[in-house]
């Protein structure tokens, strides 16, 4: 049985992290997602976990990946200037091959910026982020629902691969409060109770981990390979590790598109918003569509590759709360015949539902290839 | 027969990458004879550095765990949280401790984590070629401070074991050396000392042990320790810190 | 049915609050709702809003660029939020605390002295319980029993006397005799 709560998306991920099994957080605050940390602080000691206000981003992700190196379900969150301290730690426990969950509510930049809402992180999050050859997998959700859903997700892929997963959120998103479904049992789970069942107990299955070498050869948790030729298995072996990812793990929304002219491309917030945009143009008998990447790596390339194959005649507008991130993967996915077209703030500006329905009437009339619309303001 | 001497369990049976007269190897084989003998193999999580003795974990016999550079502390807190049933200790090096992990050093001795901690002070950079650490002496010269350390421009010896007895969060520290068998000896004491804190739950315990690099000090190993003893030592004196 | 409300004031007017009363009350009445505060460096006793959405179908934007209804506590806040209230939308007004006009008037302005209404029932913060009342009495988004349900769902665990005193305020707000 499954009962509605209203509660802010910040909420609903820590929430959705306590009962995805997570019984460690270590965290910086920093506006706006100081709601995690504020309710990791209540909720951990609760379920007999552990809650650690760090001394910086540096150190939260580090005690986060000495909590996986042990085995156990563990994350951090922060926004856009703290989450730049934490790729190194992210590099590292992608190195070592360790589940992790780091939650992004993304602010605007580059430097301290402000605290509005941004997606202009989206680079760090997808293309690596920290130094050396590896990927997050990165989940974009665009509902206090779906926050609490993918990040349970995020979890569950963490622990498959064995990698850091990113749930890439903005400051909308994070503040906003919606009604949400979640089984009803959760909230009201004894806390005596769930305290004695997940008390320091790691997943057995994670033989890998940190225990004490009792019965059992030492393990070790590290990326370092000095030997020769050691570094380049290691990243050999990523690299199909993420083949693998990018084969299975591809997760998006389509609205509309089977008559679609013009496709926007948006994810998270931005969605949403595009979607009123294009309620309002399908009214006026205009031919448009979404796909919202869900999953941003691995960005769902095959959604694309169908609308290709179906010998469409159609436009892409990639809409983002940034200045042409996104649109970049958008266009590696769709080659060079389609025509793809931009229209993107940060800073504080989102683009509206009517900057979005006039830059796609515009683009409808559109013959060639053009550069970035100067969207009305 | 009997052996008398042997190699602790913990320890394994190859051939250090370290200098000849290096004081890592000194160090290592404490650490595994406290080990054995405290009877904790099997329950001992290390955490290791950025720098020389990156990989330690190469020859203990027990479950290690890499951080990023300055970096253990903040790991090892994760450990020990999750696993307080572990003894987990981080072995790190000045450069990690007390320069670039100066925040993690401080704040994981101020929570008053329970962990013990095998701080190694050579008074230089090795792994990176022998420049200044914050525990270099006035005069002494490095690859980056080629005249000698001068105060005005690049401070003072860092003295972070008196920086941290300062904290109330802080259990135990003491200063040793290894540049004569006795003290050695005293060393050991030391160290089996703070993983009895730990095992009795009593806070954070460091052993700051004043260590050889003969390479950049650019000393014969024989001289290299007797300027430990004659030199380093005038600048961080041995004994019980708190 | 879709609503959209700018809810503003000062800090310390229950702005949050009473936008939460009215998301809840969505949710009761089985509605799609978002609710989205302002955020960031805000300074007690500042000024204070939040956009709350109140729909049959789901809703795309939380944010409003332009609000059916719009609760103002205070002048500063009418200021701000005039232009935001859309062509033929209601502005609820707070006389008691504001004493300029509204510049624009193809809009329907219902002024009440929410804080003085409050004064009289006992408690000056109650007028935001006062200021949904009203609102709730004009908009009729949700039948009587659910406004009550939700009530005593927010008030849960606070004493007697004080549920008391906002079930009093709001009743005054219900039954203040609003122009049709």
């Amino acid at each position: 049985m499954s009962e509605k709560i209203l509660i802010t998306g910040n909420e609903a991920i820590a929430e959705a992290a306590i009962q995805a099994g997570a019984r460690f957080y270590a965290g910086y605050p920093i506006t706006p997602q100081n709601e995690i940390p504020a309710y990791m602080a209540k909720r951990m000691p609760e379920v007999g976990g552990v809650f650690i206000q760090s001394e910086s981003e540096l150190a939260a992700i580090s005690m986060v990946m000495g909590a996986a190196a042990c085995g156990f379900r563990a994350l951090t969150s922060s926004s856009s200037p703290g989450i730049s301290l934490k790729q190194e730690g992210i590099s590292y426990i992608a190195g070592a091959e360790l589940p992790a969950v780091i939650v992004n509510i993304m602010r605007a930049g580059p430097g301290l910026g402000n605290i509005w809402p941004a997606q202009s992180d989206y680079f760090q999050a997808t293309k690596g982020g920290g130094h050396g050859d590896y990927h997050n997998i990165v989940l974009a959700p665009a509902s206090v629902q779906e926050a609490f859903d993918l990040t349970q997700f995020a979890f569950e892929l963490a622990d498959k691969y064995r990698n850091p997963v990113m749930v890439l959120g903005d400051g909308l998103l994070g503040q906003m409060m919606e009604p949400i479904l979640v089984p009803r049992s959760s909230f009201l789970v004894p806390r005596e109770e769930s305290k004695q069942s997940t008390k320091h107990e790691a997943q057995s299955t994670k033989t890998w981990a940190l225990t004490g070498c009792k019965d059992r050869k030492p393990n070790l948790v590290a990326s370092f390979r000095m030997r020769e030729g050691d570094l380049e298995k290691l990243n050999q072996h990523l690299q199909e590790k993420y083949q693998e990812i990018e084969g299975k793990e591809q997760g998006f929304e389509a609205l509309d598109i089977a008559d679609a002219n013009t496709i926007i491309v948006a994810y998270g917030t931005m969605a949403r918003i595009a979607k009123g945009a294009i309620k309002t143009l399908r009214a006026k008998n205009i031919k448009v569509g979404l796909i919202r990447p869900i999953t941003l790596w691995p960005f769902p390339k095959d959604i694309f590759d169908r609308v290709k194959g179906q010998g469409l005649r159609v436009k892409f507008l990639a809409v983002e709360m940034s200045y042409g991130q996104m649109v970049e993967d958008v266009r590696l996915a769709v080659g060079s015949e389609y025509m793809v077209e931009f229209l993107g703030r940060s800073g504080g500006g989102i683009p509206s539902e009517e900057e979005i329905a006039y830059s796609v009437e515009r683009i409808a009339d559109r013959k060639t290839k053009r550069y970035p619309l100067n969207a009305k303001r | 027969m009997d052996k008398i001497f042997t190699k602790p369990k913990s320890l394994r049976d190859i051939p250090t990458h370290y200098c000849p007269g290096c004081g890592h190897g000194v160090a290592h084989r404490l650490v595994c004879e406290v080990v054995d003998e405290l009877d904790i193999r099997e329950k001992v999580i290390g955490v290791t550095p950025i720098g020389c003795a990156v990989i330690a974990y190469d020859y203990w016999e027990f479950d290690c765990c890499e951080a990023a550079h300055g970096r253990a502390l903040a790991v090892a807190t994760g450990i020990k949280r999750m696993r307080p049933h572990n003894l987990v200790f981080t072995y790190q090096g000045d450069g990690d401790l007390a320069a670039i992990g100066t925040a993690e050093t401080i704040h994981a001795a101020n929570r008053g984590e329970n962990l013990t901690v095998i701080f190694i002070n050579n008074a230089v950079y090795g792994m990176t070629g022998g420049q200044m650490a914050p525990t270099t002496l006035l005069e002494q010269k490095t690859a980056t401070t080629p005249l000698g350390r001068c105060a005005k421009l690049e401070g003072y010896p860092l003295k972070i074991s008196e920086l941290l007895s300062c904290l109330p969060g802080v259990y135990s520290i003491e200063r040793v050396s290894t540049d004569s068998p006795a003290k050695v000896l005293s060393a050991k004491k030391a160290i089996k000392q703070a993983f009895i804190n730990q095992m009795e739950g009593k806070g954070f315990s460091l052993v700051e042990i004043l260590s050889a690099c003969p390479t950049y000090l650019g000393l014969k190993p024989i001289d290299s320790v007797k300027w430990m003893a004659e030199t380093m030592t005038k600048e961080f004196p041995l004994g019980k810190i708190k | 049915m879709t609503e959209k409300i700018i809810v503003a004031g000062f800090g310390g007017q229950g702005i949050m609050i009473m936008s939460k009363f009215l998301s809840c009350l969505a949710v009761a009445t089985d509605r799609f709702t978002t609710y989205l505060p302002a955020y960031g460096a805000e300074v007690r006793g500042g000024t204070a809003h939040c956009m709350v959405i109140i729909s049959d179908e789901e809703i795309y934007s939380p944010l409003i660029e332009k609000a059916d209804s719009a609760i103002i506590m205070n002048e500063p806040s009418l200021i701000r939020f005039e232009n935001r209230i859309k062509e033929g939308g209601v502005l609820f007004l707070n006389k008691s605390l504001i004493n300029i006009k509204p510049k624009r008037n193809d809009f329907k302005t219902i002024e009440v002295p929410f804080t003085e209404i409050a004064q009289g029932t006992g408690n000056i913060k109650c007028a935001n319980a006062v200021a949904l009342g009203a609102y709730l009495a004009y908009k009729k988004i949700a039948p009587e029993d659910k406004i009550y349900a939700v009530l005593y769902k927010m008030l849960d665990g606070l004493s007697k006397e004080i549920i008391a005193l906002n079930q009093k305020a709001l009743e005054e707000g219900l039954n203040y005799g609003l122009p049709r």
